[in-house]
């Protein structure tokens, strides 16, 4: 099998809020280098790269989003902290003891203010935490109301187990640039869209969904896991393989789209898991209502700790996504 | 003034016929075609020179928010709805006008005399209220009023401040401020065709703005706003969201959109340029019209720029004349400028 880490790495490690997806865009742009018949950048930022088929086959989607969660700031004070507002799902409890990084670079990490007796052990309020850049006044904070920040962490290898930052979705744009790598022939047009915005809303994706209008929509994000200690209840554990979706807070997957990529499993002889996902959506969810309706699904990569600086995924579900998805669109699709 | 008669004009979301004929009094010799569409909207068109390709689409929402007549109690009372977001706190005792015949009617309160200590610290939920409109009886109130019926605030517009800020009150600054400009902005002649837009229903979820980006498929959005400005003396030094007399805000982010960064340095430049003051507006609260318009068909360059109004979304509103000109001259002179689509590096 081949190695992804290389790839991961540099994805993950990448800054790209919502919003601010150049630098990541570009990124990808340069590893799918060559690998498309067409690339392009729509109206919202969205990066689609088409790989046309031998003739005879479908429309084919797939979908990972660019972007990751983040902070805003919406303030500076006269002392030089910053006052934040989240950029999609930023839980209080995964921003203590962080650092975030803003795109030129400058650093800052999260103070909470003084808390009266009785609500000491309650988790705090996001309007209670500021952000601390080293300024000694207002006038020497290098950024400014509306400038944007990511986490700030490093790629950590331990073997199958991978921890990181955006893995939420690099781990998609990791899977996707492999299958173009990986796909050598196929009867279908295959839009690989790396997608803008999906943590604040799933606007990329509404908006490309539309300018494509496929036939058949998957999208690869992460889920969630059941498998730690004194978890939320979910049939779905990291290096058990891929998790087939089949249904979130957003969307049931289309079934003939779950028992494609089932059966698609099936006959390759790959681990895969049901995914039953009770909070949290992808982008299959604006793909499956664009215009008139287009079947949908999505392939998850099991993830712990999503949206905290260090979510860890399994390498090899990661690299059996793609051996999946190759599989499937190497061959010709008939949706029942 | 003509902010005074659109700050007057009855126009709750789903019954916005007065403003727009107001509206359209005011336009009609200075736009080279209108149309209402089937939701509502009232789009019209002014002609660019002929010097670019481009379709903008300007929108400013006619809608304001205010309450629904629900049912008429045995005793002539009725009981209401909020449409669109409304604080109960700020209900009780208020005056206000039912139907296109404004019909006058006061939401009852308990005298303080009579209330209970624990009372006087908890909030009146709205479904604990109700207008008093005088009627006696079931009877008589379903001769004045139906099920169904909306009601406004009763507000009069007036001016408050002669110099500084020039500061005026009245109602439904949201967004009649934003209509206002986009009035003045219209009368110029752009590079461009013009699309401006009125749209309706925003206050229940960016409904008429929907359908109009739809229709138009715009190649540059703008939605022009009365916005939150919460500026008032706090113990915290945190954002204030915009402040009266700063000049227009111009949105980074809100809960409905992030704006393209071509139009907001478009905005920004500009106003550095012409000397304009401007300020951005708290991002992460808020929404308007650009949420549903930079999502429509393939996606839209969206930017808003708004007037700062104190105490939207109740009876009296406040903003700063000085503001509502410099938004104008904001949006005229960047329109002005706005050939090509792309100024970020």
């Amino acid at each position: 099998m081949k190695d992804m880490k290389e790839l991961i790495k540099k994805l993950v490690e990448a800054y790209g809020p919502s919003g601010r997806e150049e630098q990541i865009r570009e990124m990808i742009k340069g590893e799918i280098e060559g690998l498309a018949d067409e690339v392009r950048v729509d109206t919202l930022g969205n990066l689609i790269a088409l790989k046309c088929g031998s003739g005879g086959g479908l429309k084919v989607m797939l979908a990972a989003h660019m972007d990751e969660i983040g902070v805003i700031v919406t303030h500076v004070d006269e002392k030089g902290f910053l006052r934040f507002a989240p950029i999609g799902g930023v839980r209080p409890l995964a921003l203590l003891g962080g650092r975030v990084v803003f795109a030129n670079g400058t650093v800052g990490t999260f103070g909470l203010e003084k808390r009266e007796p009785e609500n000491e052990n309650k988790v705090p309020d996001l309007d209670k935490l500021y952000l601390d850049v080293g300024a000694k006044d207002k006038a020497s904070v290098p950024v400014g109301v509306g400038d944007v920040a990511c986490f700030q962490r490093p790629f950590a290898d331990q073997g199958d187990r991978l921890l990181a930052k955006g893995f939420d979705d690099r781990i998609g744009c990791a899977v996707l640039i492999q299958v173009m790598r990986d796909l050598e022939s196929s009867p279908h047009d295959v839009y690989f869209v790396f997608s803008v915005q999906e943590e604040v809303g799933l606007r990329g994706a509404i908006t490309s969904t539309y300018g494509i209008q496929p036939d058949l929509g998957i999208s690869v994000d992460v889920t969630g896991t059941g498998d730690t200690p004194e978890a939320r209840t979910m049939a779905v554990s990291l290096g058990e393989g891929p998790a087939v979706k089949v249904k979130d807070g957003g969307m049931l997957a289309h079934p003939a789209v779950k028992d494609l990529l089932i059966e698609t499993a099936e006959e390759l002889g790959i681990p895969y898991q049901l995914e039953v996902l009770e909070r949290g959506t992808t982008d299959a969810m604006a793909m499956q209502v664009s215009r008139e309706g287009v079947p949908a699904g999505c392939l998850s990569i099991p993830c712990r700790y999503v949206h905290t600086p260090s979510e860890m995924v399994d390498h090899n579900d990661v690299l059996n996504a793609v051996k999946l998805l190759v599989a499937l669109l190497s061959k010709p699709i008939e949706l029942s | 003034m003509l902010l005074g008669e659109l700050s007057e004009a009855f126009g709750v979301a789903g019954c916005e016929d007065e403003v727009r004929r107001v509206i359209i009094e005011a336009i009609k010799d200075h736009v080279d075609e209108y149309r209402v569409d089937s939701i509502g909207n009232l789009i019209a068109l002014k002609k660019g020179t002929g010097e670019s390709e481009l379709k903008v689409m300007v929108a400013a929402h006619m809608d304001e928010v205010g309450l629904m007549i629900t049912h008429i109690e045995k005793d002539g009372n009725l009981r209401f709805r909020p449409v669109g977001g409304i604080d109960d706190r700020i209900l009780l005792s208020k005056v206000v006008l039912i139907g296109k015949d404004r019909l006058p009617g006061v939401i009852g309160v308990k005298p303080t005399h009579l209330l209970k200590e624990e009372e006087s610290r908890q909030v009146v939920k709205v479904d604990q209220m109700a207008i008093d409109i005088g009627a006696s009886s079931q009877e008589e109130a379903e001769k004045a009023v139906k099920i169904g019926d909306y009601a406004i605030f009763a507000t009069t517009f007036c001016q408050l401040a002669e110099d500084g800020l020039r500061t005026v009150k009245g109602k439904a600054f949201d967004d009649r401020a934003g209509c206002a400009v986009l009035i003045e902005v219209l009368k110029e002649r752009y590079p461009f065709d013009l699309y401006p837009v009125f749209t309706v229903q925003e206050e229940v979820g960016l409904r008429g703005a929907r359908v109009a980006a739809y229709a138009i498929e715009p190649d540059v959005a703008f939605a022009l706003e009365g916005t939150i400005c919460d500026d008032m003396p706090k113990k915290k030094d945190v954002s204030p969201s915009t402040r009266l007399g700063a000049g227009p805000a111009i949105t980074i982010m809100d809960r409905s959109f992030i704006a393209d960064r071509d139009l907001v340095k478009l905005l920004v430049d500009t106003a550095e340029e012409l000397g304009i003051p401007y300020q951005f507006k708290q991002p992460g609260v808020g929404g308007t019209d650009a949420g549903a318009i930079h999502l429509a068909k393939e996606g839209v360059p969206s930017a808003t720029v708004a007037v700062p109004c104190r105490y939207i979304h109740s009876p009296a509103c406040m903003l700063s004349l000085e503001d509502l000109e410099n938004t104008v001259r904001l949006m005229k002179a960047a329109l002005g400028r706005l050939v090509t689509r792309r100024f970020v590096d």
